[in-house]
């Protein structure tokens, strides 16, 4: 996937790690408790910690197709990999937030019939995604199967 | 979709061959409901609502016949002190015409039609609806009969297709006739063009003497299935001994009286009895959910048709679904610990599509054979995995139930697994076979999952930090949403990548040889 996904990847998880760390704070900022103050400091050092690792997951996220098959993989601690058969694809969906959108980024999202199949291919370049959705469709058309 | 309004839109289809069972319903032409359907629908709130005011105006009438006076604040009082009476008249006439001119309606506009290629059903006399389901993707054919509607001889035949919401429903058809079309639209979704001969041969339901009366009982007491229709010796029959005696020793009963004995332990240790009674909600949901159970599996029979498999079951409300071959999309067969010793066993399916008429907790629309023997089990199998049980994945399936062996086929977790599965690490294993995918799970509960690899939508792998520790993986067979989730864990890592990318291939090569959403079509598809 694009380099430039890691900046989307990187905001996202920051936003998160802030706004966990600051609602995680708030006990302590209205009571002044001492030792409320470590739920903070543990969710911002988890938070940190995320962000610094974001990079490498980046880099772990990859596809690959196949003859007959698209391979999805994903994660490095917690490692995930995908087999979904180009006849089994129902759906191919392209979605764009708000910040991929202004990188020229979009996510590419297959749907089978399964609903723990569920997987989304983030980071790619706008016309990159497109020529894959389209290269999909017609790869899903020439092995139509049935349910 | 806008449709004209019209009564009686013609459809020119003239390519029908009308050879078929029911002759005039699965022609391609509309038709309308059984005459009953907006009583059975809508007209059972209406009795009651008529009910209601006629309790009422039975004070009244006492009242009026033996004389006394002097209660108030009743609206029918209140119409009768002011002389309203004939407007009262007025307005319930005026409504009841109302009523019964939009049942009338609603029945005069719902019409289906059945082709070659869909079913198409519309309704609704402000807000038109027009739905069209595809044959060859019909997931399965349910024909319920609810009490009620059996004593008008009345059926609902409901199809249902993949995805939520995705179900067609004829309600109400007259019963005999939801049979034969149920047949014809099997006939035609196979994609076998109907036999010319079957016309002649193909005659409607035998006279029963009696005049309608006798019609209904004979319909009462018929048995579940037409053994015309299905050979009578694959049907497997329930006991209801067994089925009590399982159901008493399902899982639920034990840890009900887990409960129970826990709570008068404590309630003697702690000296306060009256905490006893806190188990009697407890016992009225239990005896009610087992009553239930029992009642909806009694009568339970499943048999193989040439256009699949068909489960029936129900005592008062009777259901009755056929499921065209290669719609079933995993199968286990699981123990709970106090089976075992009867060699008990469940078989439940996954399947896409969902019927609307579920029992308890959507429970029975999924569970094939509630109770059975390891016999039982095979028949059902076979019924539902045809061609697919040949010797060697009879072997597999029969090792599967039994305790593990070395050698038997099955690639099990490794020993330093054991920390993630406790007991059934020696158990915990795969197998597969060309056209489909094994899994065996559960010491103290065992499970057995079936996926036909025609049937597997994609595969995952995953290993989080502690497999990784430990060289483990976990496989995870996907396939449509259901009770069933064929999914593996702590398999030694090499075997687990090795499974996954074998089953990867056996799933596209057995989706490319597949044939069965129009299983005659093809010659040779099975």
């Amino acid at each position: 996937v694009s380099p430039k996904y890691l900046v989307v990847d990187l905001v996202g998880t920051l936003i998160t790690a802030v706004v966990m760390t600051i609602a995680t704070g708030l006990p302590w900022f209205f009571s002044q408790f001492g030792p409320l103050l470590i739920l903070p400091i543990v969710f911002g050092a988890a938070g940190l910690l995320n962000a610094v690792l974001t990079p490498r997951r980046v880099r772990a996220i990859g596809y690959m197709f196949r003859d007959d098959d698209l391979l999805f993989r994903r994660g490095i601690m917690f490692q995930r990999f995908v087999s979904v058969p180009y006849g089994r694809m129902q759906l191919v969906d392209i979605n764009r937030g708000p910040l991929a959108r202004a990188l020229g980024l979009s996510e590419l999202k297959l749907v089978t019939a399964a609903a723990a199949s569920n997987v989304t291919i983030p980071g790619l370049p706008e016309a990159d995604a497109e020529a894959l959705r389209d290269r999909l469709v017609a790869l899903a058309e020439s092995r139509r199967a049935g349910l | 979709v806008t449709i004209p309004a019209g009564p009686t839109p013609t459809s020119p289809t003239p390519d029908t061959p009308a050879t078929l069972v029911s002759g005039n319903l699965a022609d391609g032409e509309w038709h309308r409901l059984h005459p009953s359907t907006p009583l059975l629908r809508g007209g059972l709130a209406f009795i009651a609502i008529l009910g209601i005011i006629i309790a009422n105006l039975r004070e009244r009438l006492f009242e009026l016949v033996f004389g006394g006076s002097g209660f108030g604040g009743d609206p029918v009082d209140e119409i009768v002190d002011r002389g309203l009476i004939p407007i009262a008249l007025a307005v319930i006439a005026v409504a009841l015409i109302l009523f019964i001119a939009g049942f009338y309606l609603s029945w005069r506009m719902h019409t289906f039609r059945i082709t070659h290629e869909l079913v198409e059903v519309r309704s609704g006399i402000l807000f038109r609806t027009h739905r069209k389901a595809r044959l060859d993707r019909i997931q399965g054919i349910n024909i319920v009969r609810p009490l009620f509607a059996r004593l008008f001889g009345a059926a609902r035949l409901e199809i249902t297709g993949a995805g939520n919401d995705a179900n067609v429903q004829l309600a109400y058809l007259g019963s005999s006739r939801a049979d034969d079309l149920r047949r014809d639209i099997l006939t035609l979704a196979s994609g076998s063009r109907p036999p010319a001969e079957s016309a002649t041969t193909g005659t409607p339901a035998a006279v029963v003497p009696g005049g309608v009366i006798g019609q209904r009982v004979a319909e009462f007491t018929a048995p579940e299935l037409d053994p015309t229709l299905a050979p009578p010796t694959s049907v497997v029959t329930m006991h209801p001994a067994r089925l009590i005696g399982s159901t008493v020793l399902s899982t639920s009963t034990l840890m009900f009286v887990l409960v129970v004995a826990g709570g008068i332990v404590a309630a003697t240790v702690f000296h306060q009895f009256y905490a006893i009674f806190g188990a009697v909600p407890f016992l009225f949901g239990l005896g009610s959910f087992l009553v239930n159970r029992i009642v909806k599996s009694l009568r339970y029979t499943i048999a193989g048709t040439p256009d699949g498999v068909r489960v029936g079951y129900g005592l008062l409300t009777t259901s009755n679904e056929t499921l065209p071959p290669g719609r079933i999309h995993s199968i286990s067969i699981s123990q709970p610990l106090l089976w075992r010793p009867f060699d008990w066993w469940e078989v439940k399916v996954n399947r896409a599509g969902k019927s609307s008429a579920q029992g308890a907790a959507g429970q029975q629309n999924t569970t094939i054979l509630p109770v059975g023997t390891r016999a039982e089990v095979f028949k059902v199998l076979e019924l539902v995995l045809p061609g697919l049980v040949d010797d060697a994945t009879r072997r597999i399936i029969e090792s599967g139930l039994a305790k593990a062996t070395p050698d038997d086929g099955f690639t099990n977790s490794p020993r330093r697994a054991a920390v993630l599965r406790w007991f059934s690490w020696r158990r915990n294993g795969f197998a597969l076979r060309p056209d489909a995918v094994v899994l065996r799970r559960g010491a103290i509960w065992r499970e057995l999952v079936v996926v036909p690899a025609a049937r597997m939508q994609s595969v995952s792998l995953h290993q989080g930090p502690l497999d990784r520790v430990l060289r483990v993986a976990e496989v995870d067979v996907h396939t449509v949403s259901g009770p069933i989730s064929a999914r593996i864990g702590a398999l030694d890592a090499a075997d687990a990548s090795g499974f996954f990318r074998d089953v990867a291939a056996t799933a596209i090569a057995a989706a490319a040889a597949d044939r069965t959403h129009r299983w005659r079509s093809g010659g040779a598809a099975a």
